[in-house]
């Protein structure tokens, strides 16, 4: 947003992350810089969602450093959100859910009220405003969860398999509000198994192996001829027409 | 059981009455256990809260020692609080004992353990499913906990119902600090105490089919309003 | 929201304290068996429309009644324990005593007299017959006037009962009420006051075994607690209470206070014979 420092780039140094003795991710180093939408690949247990648990400061990583254009992860909590793959909502009504995101992030009062209109709006929920949240289908849900980050206008948009439990419908709809998003300039970091919408959504990609960024090129390439063994595999594996 | 019978229709025929007397008594006990629960609920639930969302050193014994005090014998509650509330004691100078408000502050203290355990109990398994995203969100500490407290309210009314109903069903605490002054300090549980040791035992009996309906009354109600919110909320 | 509503009013309930305090009134510290008699039941209401101010009773064992008056809890003491009450005005916890009434006590027992106890007048020569029986005894143990009564006649009867004592003697810790629910349950004998068997409902198969000894006679007093030990007692109010007690009203009114005919309290406070005048007392016990 227009008035304060750019929290990107993101950088990663060594990150480890090991838990219950076992090591998760093992010496992973990137850098993020603003534009391309990254789909982040892998086997399931591969450590995606830690890697971006760890990216998004949910979790402390064991050693290495995560720095927000040279700043800790403290000071760059404003400009992220994440959303999830099941969506958490408050036993309250979908406005009152994205009210709440405001009133954290430090939104007066008088501006609350339209700025979660907005995203409602943004959304499609419009329509469902005063509906309790819980009694929403898993769709509008997590459409109501990417209303409510799009309500916080973030600069990095995490998104953990957003749309593994949605059916098709859902799951378009979904990559509708994904899109519009990428297109607001928010860099959109999101992993997925779903590799018709890694081509679809996707720029560039990071493929995870046991821990470790074994590849990391732009997407059309990754797909057509991917370098590492463990992404050849892995595309492989899963292509229901392999 | 011998009696029995004759209790129940004692009962109604008491409550058929409308003795003044008997609706002052009742009157009293919900005063008092509905004010001791109010507080308790007060503190409790932000306490419990906090101690399920907190990291801090020591958490594990303070969340085993509340645990017990759910099972703080009530006499020696009142006991406690008459030693600090008498005149001999710290607190004497406030002229609180032998008074409702004196009842009130020793059943808080009993009901209070009983509240933030089970509140505490519930936050942590409710935390485990929100904690993710209020973190992501930016709710940290207290904040999560009182938003996770006001989210899961209608499974904590479970909690204040044990509260309430180890309140009105107590008897050595109000005793001790309330003096059972007839008019002032009675409440059922003394008032059926006192008959008792006066040997009517079918008036005591039916005293206590009434508080047993009360409480039965009162567990129902919270039921009902509890099913129908969540018919709305979801 | 409900909670808030709760809040403000506990709120108001503790703030209103201080406020009761102000409501006029004085602590009376007393014994179990004037409460459970239902005399002071009788007896405030009178007082208090004349006085202006209630007196709240707070009804535990004379040892405890007496404790409270240590404390400082209590404004006045009102027991049936001679030699304790005259100990407290010594220790310098209260001012004077003042005698207001008497009653009497019973041996109460088994219609079946396993003990051969009753049928006189001899309290002692009874209690040594249940001993040498070991029937079984219930006493309150309790510190209270009655037990004090009680331990002072077995005394008389030349037994050191603490020592004494077998199996057959059963000290409940409690009040008459629950004794005397012992007693006949367990078909025992006990010690009571007349006005507590009078009303007592529970009575089994338990009647009078010995009655009109002298040394059953139970005075009951009255004690300003000292304002010298506690500043903050009520002295006036607890004054007018004691001064009301012994005065021809007070009197007159424990005199009318029966249960199916029976009086159960007998007033005697010294200098009130033209109150006593005319009054249905018991002959001279």
């Amino acid at each position: 947003m227009a008035g304060f420092a750019s929290i990107l780039p993101l950088c990663l140094r060594e990150l480890t992350f090991a838990a219950g003795g076992r090591a998760i991710i093992r010496g992973v180093s990137a850098r993020f810089d603003a534009g391309p939408a990254t789909i982040i690949l892998g086997a399931n247990g591969a450590g995606k969602s830690v890697l971006m648990r760890l990216m998004h400061g949910l979790l402390a990583p064991s050693s290495g450093e995560v720095s927000w254009n040279g700043q800790g992860p403290a000071r760059a909590r404003r400009g992220q959100a994440m959303v999830f793959q099941r969506p958490v909502m408050l036993r309250r009504s979908a406005l009152a859910n994205v009210l709440y995101a405001l009133e954290l992030a430090g939104i007066h009062a008088p501006q609350r009220e339209r700025q979660a209109m907005d995203a409602l709006e943004e959304v499609g929920l419009a329509a469902v405003a005063q509906r309790p949240a819980r009694v929403l289908s898993g769709g509008e849900q997590q459409r109501l969860a990417l209303a409510r980050a799009w309500a916080l206008h973030p600069e990095v948009l995490f998104l953990d398999e957003p749309t593994a439990n949605l059916d098709p419908g859902a799951t378009r709809e979904i990559e509708a509000v994904i899109r519009a998003f990428d297109a607001s300039g928010t860099k959109i970091i999101m992993s997925t198994h779903n590799l018709g919408q890694a081509r679809r959504l996707g720029d560039e990609v990071l493929c995870i192996h046991q821990g470790r960024l074994v590849e990391r090129a732009p997407v059309e390439a990754f797909f057509a001829k991917p370098a590492s063994v463990e992404a050849a595999a892995f595309i492989k594996g899963e292509s229901p027409w392999a | 059981m011998p009696g029995t019978a004759e209790a129940v229709r004692g009962a109604l025929g008491l409550i058929g009455a409308g003795d003044p007397v008997l609706a002052g008594i009742v009157a009293l006990s919900l005063a008092v256990s509905l004010s001791a629960v109010a507080l308790a609920a007060l503190i409790g639930l932000p306490l419990g809260a906090a101690i399920a969302v907190g990291r801090f050193p020591g958490r594990r014994a303070l969340i085993v020692l509340l645990n017990a005090l759910m099972g703080l014998p009530p006499v020696v509650v009142g006991l406690l609080i008459y030693l600090l509330l008498s005149r001999a004691g710290p607190l004497g100078e406030m002229g609180l004992l032998f008074t409702p408000s004196a009842m009130v502050i020793a059943q808080t203290v009993l009901v209070l353990p009983i509240i933030a355990a089970l509140c505490r109990q519930a936050v942590e398994d409710a935390w485990v499913e929100y904690e993710e995203q209020l973190r992501s969100l930016g709710a940290e500490g207290l904040r999560a906990a009182l938003t996770l407290v006001w989210d899961i309210r209608f499974s904590l009314v479970t909690a204040v119902l044990a509260g309430l109903g180890r309140a009105l069903a107590e008897v050595g605490a109000v005793m001790i600090v309330g003096g059972n002054i007839d008019g002032v300090t009675r409440v059922m549980t003394t008032t059926i105490a006192l008959e008792t040791s006066k040997g009517d035992l079918p008036l005591a009996l039916s005293l206590g089919f009434i508080l047993i309906a009360l409480v039965v009354l009162l567990n129902a109600a919270a039921h009902l309003i509890k099913e129908a919110a969540q018919r709305r909320y979801g | 929201m409900g909670m808030s509503r709760f809040v403000v009013a506990t709120v108001v309930l503790l703030a209103m304290a201080p406020a009761l305090a102000q409501q006029r009134f004085i602590t009376v510290a007393s014994t179990t068996s004037t409460e459970q008699s239902g005399l002071f039941r009788h007896l405030l209401p009178i007082f208090e429309k004349q006085a202006g101010f209630q007196a709240r009773v707070v009804a535990l064992g004379t040892g405890q009644a007496l404790g409270m008056g240590r404390r400082g809890d209590a404004d006045v003491v009102f027991v049936h324990a001679r030699a304790l009450e005259e100990r407290f005005i010594d220790e310098g916890f209260g001012v004077k005593r003042f005698e207001v009434m008497y009653n009497e006590f019973v041996l109460v027992g088994p219609k079946s007299d396993p003990a051969r106890a009753g049928g006189s007048r001899d309290i002692v020569a009874a209690l040594h017959r249940i001993k040498a029986a070991a029937a079984p005894f219930a006493s309150r143990g309790d510190r209270s006037g009655t037990h004090f009564a009680e331990l002072e006649l077995w005394k008389a009867a030349g037994i050191d009962i603490a020592k004494d004592k077998g199996p057959w003697y059963r000290d409940t810790g409690s009040g008459m009420g629950p004794t005397l629910n012992l007693a006949a349950g367990m078909k025992a004998y006990a010690l009571t006051d007349r006005g507590t068997w009078l009303w007592f409902r529970n009575r089994g198969d338990l009647v009078i075994s010995v009655e009109g000894d002298k040394r059953l006679f139970n005075q009951y007093g009255l004690i300003l607690v000292s304002p010298a030990k506690h500043p903050h007692v009520k002295k006036d109010m607890g004054q007018a209470f004691i001064d009301w007690m012994v005065s021809k009203e007070g009197q007159l009114a424990i005199a009318a206070y029966k249960i199916g005919g029976e009086q159960l309290f007998f007033p005697n406070a010294e200098g009130c014979l033209a109150c006593l005048k005319g009054l249905a007392g018991r002959p001279e016990v």
